[in-house]
């Protein structure tokens, strides 16, 4: 498609919606849809259907609306009125809600306030979609402005133009490590290959996040349309997404969306009539957190044991099948298009000085509001989790909030002031990772917290280098004893030293990183270490010794 | 001639090994299609025995130890067969936070069965997944595939063993 | 079409070395005998960089880096040999001798065992960290050779001489993390495989104990690696 014929598509599109005064979205992301809002759907339309409206009222099955502990969610927006949002819909509430269209006033029992901070507070360039379109729709995501990037760059930037615009608005990879996308896209562009490869990592396996998901469930040509931009300004041709098998309803959706796009020409040969060619195919991943890591992920690709390799040399210079391989998180190629439409600069103007734009934080654990949220860089903690939060139930009081899963650190209330960016985390012993962000409460026993982490990082490690394999295993051995109340200062001391040498030495990010619950927690929660082990448990022979 | 392109048949007749085979054709039965066969495989058979990675193995012309690495390496793939219903625990940071850990150490003393294994009656397989993304329901269970959310042991167990009673 | 490679000087443990860009840290260093710690590595088979014995400090750069895997670059100053590697290569013995049951003195390899040298050449007198204790199989179904995991430290050096000299492919590595283990075939009795071809390459290159020739007594097993540099060799000069 042409940029011409893009925008007839979506005027025509946006012509036939004004036609139907009311719009009622219902969200079909997975959180919602485990609640059964799927049949919520079907008995709205049976409800319309029945009563014959006046009014024509269309049923719009839409992705992630956000406020997943409020869930089912379903939004009733009507032409030249503030949009009302419903909360824990059930099936039973379809006729009401039905009816309350035709008589022009709100189910109130059922309104979710959205004057409130968790809403306001938001700013939305990532999920500015999500939640408003129908995910399995083509024209839907191009009557709101979809493809036009491409077609944009396609029509009137070089694949250099691209690469300087990505560049000025400082993006930085939001799969972890913080890597500016820019600067990744150049050195993939420098190596000259006829083949070259754009990955988008989709194997979100951060046991606390899960925006990524949302957002190929709820706006998966967003991710297209950013591969194909990455493609087109790096000199790729063949993209592969790279996807975990435990995510089925957002392989279905990418799936159709893939064939979408194709039919329509948008990814393919000579797209919009150009030279570019890109295709996308997909690859299931099949259990294994190592495989985010990049060097993995190409060799489960490949269809191998996913286990890392050395680096250098990087990906970009011998990486899928040894060609020049580009890899980017879901997060990062979501942001592709709205930079190359509105330009670097505009990016570059949101966020601190060195962590710009937005940032999708995945809220769980002992907090009020739990979801999807996006704010901009620089927030603060406080804001995030007492604002937009809703802060701690049940009355007790705020403890740590863990950001970064497995390769994360815990931030005990005095860095609640902190500016979220990613120096700013890495400064306070976490990382911004993908953004799981797990509040913990009072309650909230740290030291089995750091034990949770390193439970999963052993069961997670390939096994290839010995300070993973075996380091991880020691410690959490460590950890058990220390939180069975069975640990020594000994064993403090041997875990201590463990978590430096395996962060060392280990091969991948994986082993590297795996030590950082256990050296935030004891760096902020070290009492808890020491309250565990006691004055009682100091073991025999240092006793004796003591006594001779 | 010793190497003569005969031809791999299927362990069986089953129809299902016509829909792998699907998949086979469609990767050009090559061997970097492995994992992508593999998910059919146990797709429709539910788990992966010698007989079917044998069978991968010959048609993607790669090694017997090759195969079995990657399938063991893997944890969505399973060697052995489920029970007759499954109980996946989401054991993420926030359902762990919200206590999925006491539902595995009930589900136990319940029903002598750890994560990962199936019942001696074969009835019950409890799984555990690294996280659902539902963590704004946490904690959840998947019990034969239906996503139950803010569960607590109580109501769990007597599901499962509702499940259990229904068949006898 | 020769071309000339490229020579570049670089400094290892503060002597000027020269080298080829296609060079590893690990072959310049080992040309100069500069002594670097090695267990995954074995010349003649593709490198691995997983034991991390080899690791240097390079200056510029917060990571440390494998020898084995890492080219030299104009004008980089390597450190071989600084406490904190030591420190680590030390710590690093430790969790492969607590990992499985090494118990030299009842070891065919006895005194032939990289894995023991390295531990005296690293000043490893104790091991800090507890031993696991697993109970691990002994597979002694071939009729030449005999399989001990309890002394296999993951090197995998004979899944690759077998897939890369022998081209059987018998080995690989099954399971993952601590569970990690050797195995033939879809993890069958090795004399039972149906692709090992007996030809003992793996055994010799094993640096343990691990893999042995059977009817050996306790520290008989010298391991004969000589073929293998010859075989990369013959086959790199007549393709």
């Amino acid at each position: 498609m042409t940029p011409e014929e893009l925008h007839d598509v979506g005027q025509k599109h946006r012509e036939q919606d004004a036609k139907t005064p009311h719009h009622v979205r219902v969200c079909m992301a997975a959180g919602c849809m485990s609640q059964k809002s799927d049949e919520i759907k079907k008995t709205l339309e049976k409800a319309i259907k029945e009563k014959g409206a006046s009014d024509p009222c269309k049923v719009k099955c839409v992705g992630c609306m956000g406020l997943c502990s409020a869930g089912p969610l379903v939004r009733v927006d009507t032409e030249g009125q503030d949009s009302v949002m419903y909360q824990n819909v059930t099936v039973d509430d379809s006729s009401e809600i039905v009816q309350s269209i035709s008589d022009g006033k709100p189910v109130e029992r059922l309104v979710c306030d959205t004057n409130v901070p968790f809403f306001a507070k938001q700013q939305k360039i990532v999920l500015e979609n999500v939640g408003e379109i129908d995910p399995d729709s083509l024209e839907d995501y191009i009557s709101v402005g979809g493809y036009s990037a491409l077609g944009k760059a396609l029509a009137e930037m070089s694949p250099a133009e691209v690469r300087s615009e990505v560049e000025a608005s400082g993006l930085r990879g939001r799969g972890g490590a913080g890597f500016p996308t820019g600067l990744k896209w150049g050195m993939m562009a420098r190596n000259e290959s006829e083949t070259k490869y754009i990955i988008c990592n989709a194997d979100e396996g951060d046991p606390g996040a899960f925006m990524d998901r949302a957002v190929l469930e709820s706006d998966p040509h967003r991710i297209l349309e950013g591969m194909a931009l990455a493609a087109y300004a790096t000199g790729a041709n063949h993209g592969y997404v790279y996807i975990r098998a435990e995510y089925p309803l957002a392989i279905k959706r990418l799936k159709n969306a893939i064939r979408l796009a194709a039919r329509a020409g948008l990814l393919g040969h000579h797209i919009s009539g150009t030279r570019f060619s890109f295709q996308i195919e997909i690859r299931l991943g099949a259990g294994a957190f190592v495989c985010g890591e990049e060097t993995a992920l190409i060799a489960s690709i490949e269809g191998k044991r996913g286990q890392p390799k050395p680096r250098p040399p990087f990906p970009a210079q011998s990486g899928l099948w040894g060609k020049p391989t580009c890899i980017n998180n879901v997060e990062t190629l979501a942001n592709i298009a709205p930079i190359v439409n509105k330009g670097g600069a505009w990016f570059a103007s949101i966020g601190t000085e060195k962590s710009k734009g937005t940032k999708v934080f995945a809220l769980a654990g002992k907090i009020n509001n739990t979801g999807l949220i996006e704010v901009p860089m620089g927030i603060t903690l406080r804001e995030i989790v007492f604002d937009i939060g809703g802060g701690i139930p049940d009355g007790l009081s705020f403890k740590a909030v863990q950001t970064g899963g497995p390769s994360g650190g815990c931030l005990p209330d005095r860095h609640l002031d902190m500016a979220v960016d990613y120096d700013n985390l890495r400064d306070a012993g976490s990382i911004m990772g993908s953004g799981g962000m797990i509040i913990m409460d009072e309650e909230s026993n740290m030291v089995d917290v750091a034990r949770f982490f390193m439970e999963f990082c052993m069961s997670e490690s390939c096994g290839k280098c010995i300070p993973c394999r075996v380091g991880t295993y020691q410690m959490h051995n460590l950890l058990d004893r220390i939180a069975e109340g069975q640990g020594t200062h000994e064993d403090l001391a041997l875990l201590e030293e463990l978590c430096i040498t395996v962060a060392c030495t280990s091969l991948c990010g994986l082993g590297q990183t795996a030590p950082n619950p256990v050296l935030s927690t004891l760096r902020y929660f070290r009492n808890e270490y020491l309250d565990l082990i006691g004055e009682q448990h100091i073991p025999a022979f240092v006793g004796q010794e003591a006594s001779q | 001639m010793i190497m003569q392109a005969e031809k791999i048949s299927p362990p069986s007749d089953d129809k299902r090994w016509k829909v792998v085979e699907t998949t086979i054709r469609r990767n050009g039965a090559s061997a970097d299609a492995l994992i992508e066969t593999l998910h059919s495989v146990q797709e429709w058979f539910g788990y992966l025995d010698d007989d079917a990675l044998r069978y991968v193995a010959a048609r993607l012309t790669l090694p017997l130890s090759k195969v079995y690495g990657v399938a063991t390496f893997y944890h969505f793939f399973t060697l052995k067969p489920q029970g007759k219903h499954t109980c996946v625990v989401c054991n993420g940071t926030a359902c762990y936070i919200k206590g999925a850990k006491k539902l595995i150490d009930d589900i136990h003393d319940r029903f002598d069965v750890k994560l990962g294994e199936t019942t001696q009656d074969g009835q019950l397989s409890v799984l555990g997944a690294r996280c659902l993304g539902a963590c704004g329901l946490a904690p959840a269970v998947v019990v034969d595939g239906e996503v139950q959310a803010n569960v607590d042991s109580q109501t769990l167990i007597s599901q499962l063993e509702g499940l259990e009673n229904d068949d006898a | 079409m020769s071309t000339q490679p490229h020579i570049i000087t670089l400094t290892i443990d503060g002597r000027e070395l020269s080298a080829t860009v296609d060079d590893s840290i690990l072959t310049i260093a080992r040309q100069h005998k500069i002594d670097i710690p090695t267990l995954c590595f074995l010349e003649g088979l593709s490198t691995w960089g997983a034991c991390r014995l080899c690791l240097v400090e390079i200056e510029g750069t917060p990571k440390l880096l494998s020898a084995c895997t890492t080219k030299c670059v104009e004008n980089m100053v390597v450190k071989t040999d600084t406490e904190r590697l030591k420190q680590h290569r030390k710590m690093i013995i430790e969790l492969l001798f607590a990992e499985r049951n090494h118990i030299c003195s009842v070891c065919v390899s006895n005194g032939a065992c990289e894995l023991q040298s390295l531990a005296q050449e690293c000043g490893v007198d104790h091991v800090s960290v507890p031993y696991r204790y697993p109970s691990l199989q002994l597979d002694s179904s071939h009729d030449l050779f005999r399989l001990d995991n309890n002394r296999c430290i993951l090197c995998t050096r004979c899944v690759r001489v077998c897939d890369e000299i022998e081209g059987a492919h018998t080995w690989d590595v099954a399971g993952r993390g601590i569970d990690a283990h050797v195995l033939t075939d879809l993890n069958t009795l090795w004399g039972d495989s149906e692709s090992c071809t007996s030809c003992g390459k793996c055994v010799q290159v094993c640096p343990t104990g691990a893999l042995v020739q059977k009817g050996t007594a306790v520290a008989e097993m010298h391991k004969q690696r000589e073929f293998l540099p010859y075989l990369t060799k013959m086959r790199r000069n007549h393709p």
